[in-house]
């Protein structure tokens, strides 16, 4: 009997098909994802690197980024909290509505980001339900701080928590029953228990919503008012800057948020890789 | 009502609705009150408006399309991505997610400037009179990228997880590979396309950060409705825009539950019955 | 049908799934690959199936190249291990799925398809559970669609995978005795994996031992049981006792037992002996060779008893079965002193550095030698 080669195992047609395939999928990735990352960086230093320098420098810049910096300094902490409160009660309790529950905490993502900026203005804006009494104490919400960091809350909100929920669901109350049984405090049980067990999930939640608090365009735009220096974020920035046809400009602070992408996504994809089991396979993150 | 044997959970519910009312009731309400200000005529009067008439469509429609050529697409990269080996997958798997963490605004100019008639991709299409930025078309292409991740995320853990036998098993039984993938595949990963659509329409429904860069919002005809929302406001139209933004929010609700009805219809399969 | 398999390899990364495989098989005949896992029996199953390849070696059926033919066109049956059911189909879906997708030339009409459909649920005992999902049926009902559906492309061989090793064992007896009842009524062709000895001594008419990528003996089960070919049959098939046997000068001897005869003719000096629960007699008279034993613990297993006695002189305890009744009719108990030896034994040859001979076996029975 002759030796017979494997011939007929994946065929020639079959792996064109792949090859085809797979190049398909390389160009379009390439034309939507890789060109517009790399037209923010060509753009920015189309003039070289002390264009570059100077116009990231300028005190708008500056007061754009700490602008943005304290926002997010703000906005994720309070959705942290959230996050856990509204998993720990979700996960670890039966209880009537539950269900809605569920949905309104992820209802931010199906509300135009312009309507998350909007109703705010409804709020608090000059017309608003509590316009007339915050103008007559002095107190500024809108066009100013405070409302940023409302609306950036509100476009936030779900991210910490949907990733704690399916996470906590699937682990069970087991290990905090015991820790209890075992004579644990509530707060023992939680910070030597409950937090170590999630503390990956927590980590990925806070970068992605991180990411999205320092990027977040259409809420704030709405809420803003684009004071220079006082109100500008840098997404803001950006827009201004690239309306005043200063390209370089834009593409400078564009490019410090992309390489906060950038960063995001590294950790990210290093946060799956290494602790894959500790994380709650996760649908996609929202808006 | 029985003894609970953890602690916490008055402090955390309490908490969670407490932070949901005030952060997302109160201004919903907000909204809602506001937009029933104008009343039943003047809705009627902003709704037939043909400019708030093709806002509305290029929104909902442009998100439609955009979710259903991202369908498509996004099943052939999650299939590469889940199926094949080849290197650099990897950070191919990685970039995916880009659309999810770039700002909005960066990509906004980023595609602007790159589908413009002089950037790189615009001046390429641009002999063959294709013009992308400043049309309907640069509405599609930003609505595409923005949605783009969602149909991706969503089904590669159900293709990992589609067994090798089955599709062994209707070889085995005399299908061709595409009578297998139309007959076999597809209709298992219909749920899951369904729902990969949903998320990307209702992300590119209420989209305004990259598209107004590249949309050029020209009235009646690639002003989208979230930009309209905005410039009622900046003529201090507040019930108006609440209107229109309560409309906007709406509609995407319908379109939610049909996609939900319909995932609910292609689902039917997995439910256990008896 | 008959097939014919030569020498076929198939070698997995740093794994030798399948070593010079040949085989032939029957029309009509139901055969068992029985091995343990990674034995390469699925190996084999699958390229039977056509979803394998080997890497040399060669098949035929009927005397035509069975190989050169892809899966779809090979008119084989295949239940997979865990069904592999369409999971967005009905049953009666499932079931018309093969016919279905023929070209449009060979598909039957509408109603052939019906007709037939409705023929497999009657055969295989569904009738009314047409319209049901996957997801809505119990484990052995769908290991039936999944029979019905491999049935309903007509094949001219049927290949199953572990058939029954995703069932409880009720329902796999029961689905045992149907499945033979089955083959009896279709004479089809089949061949089935299961690494269950019992199955496939209950079902097959013929067995195929597999073990490393090799096939260890094939045969009938009486023959496979009564008379393994090799160590690795003895001990993988039912339970067996196993001990040392050294050549002394009046001949073999392992303790006090001493089979007369040497097959050998003196070639070697030590072997391995295995010797079946059953075959262990009990109470010898003291003029016969045996072993001195105590009886340490008695296993009541239904109509078995299972018993572990300690022999000094092999410094080793055997394992030995009897009918239950024999307990009280043998007055045992436990710290009992008896006499024991066997009826019969598998021995086979060891080179002089302890190395086991798979070639050189002796059957042996009392009274009688069979040199084998």
């Amino acid at each position: 009997m002759s030796a017979r080669p494997r011939q007929r195992k994946p065929g020639l047609p079959r792996r064109l098909v792949h090859v085809v395939l797979i190049l398909f999928a390389l160009v379009f990735l390439l034309l939507f994802l890789v060109l517009p990352l790399a037209t923010v960086f060509v753009e920015a230093f189309r003039q070289g690197v002390l264009p570059y320098l100077s116009a990231i420098r300028e005190p708008e810049a500056l007061a754009a980024i700490r602008l943005t910096l304290l926002v997010a300094v703000i906005a994720v902490p309070l959705n942290v909290v959230f996050g856990l409160a509204a998993a720990w009660a979700m996960t670890r309790f039966e209880f009537r509505g539950k269900a809605l529950l569920g949905a309104l905490i992820d209802l931010p993502f199906s509300v135009s980001p312009v309507i998350s900026g909007l109703v705010y203005v409804l709020l608090f804006g000059a017309q608003g339900w509590f316009g007339p009494w915050l103008d007559a104490h002095g107190v500024k919400i809108i066009f100013a701080v405070p409302g940023l960091v409302l609306a950036t809350v509100f476009i936030t909100l779900p991210f910490v928590a949907r990733e704690l929920i399916p996470l906590m669901q699937a682990q069970g109350s087991e290990e905090e029953e015991a820790a209890r049984v075992l004579g644990a405090g509530g707060w023992q049980m939680f910070f030597r228990v409950t937090l170590p067990n999630i503390r990956w999930a927590l980590l990925y939640g806070v970068l992605l919503c991180n990411a999205r608090a320092m990027g977040e365009f259409g809420a704030v735009s709405v809420v803003s008012g684009h004071i220079r220096g006082l109100t500008t974020t840098m997404p803001l920035e950006v827009e201004m800057r690239y309306n005043e046809y200063d390209y370089v400009g834009a593409f400078a602070v564009a490019s410090l948020l992309a390489l906060l992408a950038l960063v995001t996504l590294g950790v990210k994809t290093l946060l799956e890789w290494r602790y894959r089991g500790e994380l709650a396979a996760h649908a996609p993150g929202g808006h | 009502m029985r003894r609970r044997v953890l602690p916490g959970f008055g402090l955390s519910l309490g908490y969670a609705l407490a932070y949901l009312g005030l952060i997302v009731l109160l201004p919903l309400a907000a909204l809602a009150w506001k937009a029933s200000g104008i009343g039943p005529h003047g809705l009627v009067r902003l709704l037939s408006a043909p400019r708030t008439l093709a806002a509305l469509r290029l929104s909902i429609g442009g998100a439609v399309v955009a979710a259903l050529f991202n369908v498509a697409i996004g099943l052939l990269v999650g299939w590469v991505l889940v199926r094949y080996r080849f290197p650099g997958r990897r950070l191919l798997d990685a970039l995916v997610d880009l659309p999810f963490a770039l700002p909005t605004a960066v990509a906004g100019i980023a595609l602007s400037t790159l589908y413009s008639p002089n950037g790189w991709v615009g001046a390429f299409l641009e002999p063959f009179g294709i013009k992308v930025a400043y049309t309907r078309l640069g509405v599609f292409v930003a609505m595409v990228f923005v949605g783009f991740p969602f149909v991706v995320r969503t089904l590669q853990p159900v293709l990992a997880s589609l067994e090798r036998e089955v599709e062994e098993a209707a070889e085995s039984l005399g299908a061709r590979r595409w009578q297998t993938f139309f007959r076999v595949i597809l209709p298992m990963l219909a749920p899951t396309l369904l729902t990969g659509f949903a998320l990307a329409m209702a992300r590119a429904v209420g989209e305004y950060g990259s598209v107004i860069f590249i949309a050029g919002n020209i009235p009646m005809h690639s002003e989208i409705a979230p930009l309209l929302i905005v410039q009622k406001l900046e003529e201090f139209d507040y019930a108006g825009a609440a209107a229109l933004g309560a409309a906007m929010l709406l509609l995407s609700f319908v379109l939610l539950i049909l996609v939900a009805l319909l995932q609910r219809w292609s689902n039917r399969w997995a439910e256990v019955s008896q | 049908m008959t097939l014919e398999l030569f020498r076929l390899n198939r070698r997995f990364a740093g794994f030798h799934a399948l070593n010079d495989v040949s085989l032939a098989i029957a029309p009509g005949e139901f055969v068992a690959l029985l091995g343990p896992s990674g034995s390469g029996k699925t190996t084999l199953l699958r390229i039977l199936a056509g979803l394998d390849y080997p890497d040399s070696g060669a098949a035929l059926k009927d005397g035509e190249d069975f190989l050169a033919t892809p899966a779809r066109e090979r008119r084989v049956g295949m239940v997979f291990q865990h069904y592999a059911l369409f999971r967005h189909l009905t049953v009666v879906e499932n079931i018309a799925f093969g016919l279905r997708v023929r070209p449009w030339r060979q598909r039957p009409s509408r109603a052939k398809i019906h007709e037939r459909v409705d023929r497999l649920l009657a055969r295989v005992q569904l009738e009314g559970l047409g319209g049901r999902y996957p997801s809505q049926l119990s484990g052995g009902q769908r290991q039936r669609v999944a029979l019905a559906r491999a049935l309903a492309v007509e094949p001219d061989l049927l290949l199953l995978d572990e058939p029954f090793g995703a069932l409880d064992a009720q329902v796999r007896v029961a689905l045992r005795r149907w499945l033979r009842e089955l083959h009896e009524e279709l004479r089809l062709t089949t061949v089935f994996v299961t690494h269950d000895q019992e199955e496939a001594l209950e079902l097959a008419d013929r067995v195929v031992v597999m073990n490393r990528g090799r096939i260890e003996q094939v045969g009938s089960p009486e023959v496979i049981y009564q008379q393994p070919a090799t160590p690795f049959v003895c001990e993988f098939i039912g339970k067996v006792n196993r001990f040392a046997v050294r050549r002394t000068s009046v001949g073999w001897a392992a303790g006090g037992w001493m089979p007369e005869g040497d097959p050998w003719e003196g070639r070697f000096a030590g072997a391995v002996a295995y010797v079946r629960p059953e075959q262990l007699r009990l109470a010898v008279p003291a003029t016969e060779p045996a072993w001195e034993a105590r009886l340490r613990h008695i296993y009541l297993a239904g109509s078995i008893a299972h018993l572990e006695l300690h022999v000094p002189s092999l410094d080793q305890v055997l394992e030995v079965d009897v009918a239950s009744e024999d307990l009280s009719r043998l007055g045992l108990q436990p710290g009992m002193d008896l006499r024991l030896a066997p009826r019969s034994a598998v021995l086979f040859a060891q080179d002089p550095a302890g190395a086991t001979l798979e070639h050189e076996r002796w059957i042996w029975h009392e009274r009688d030698r069979v040199h084998a």
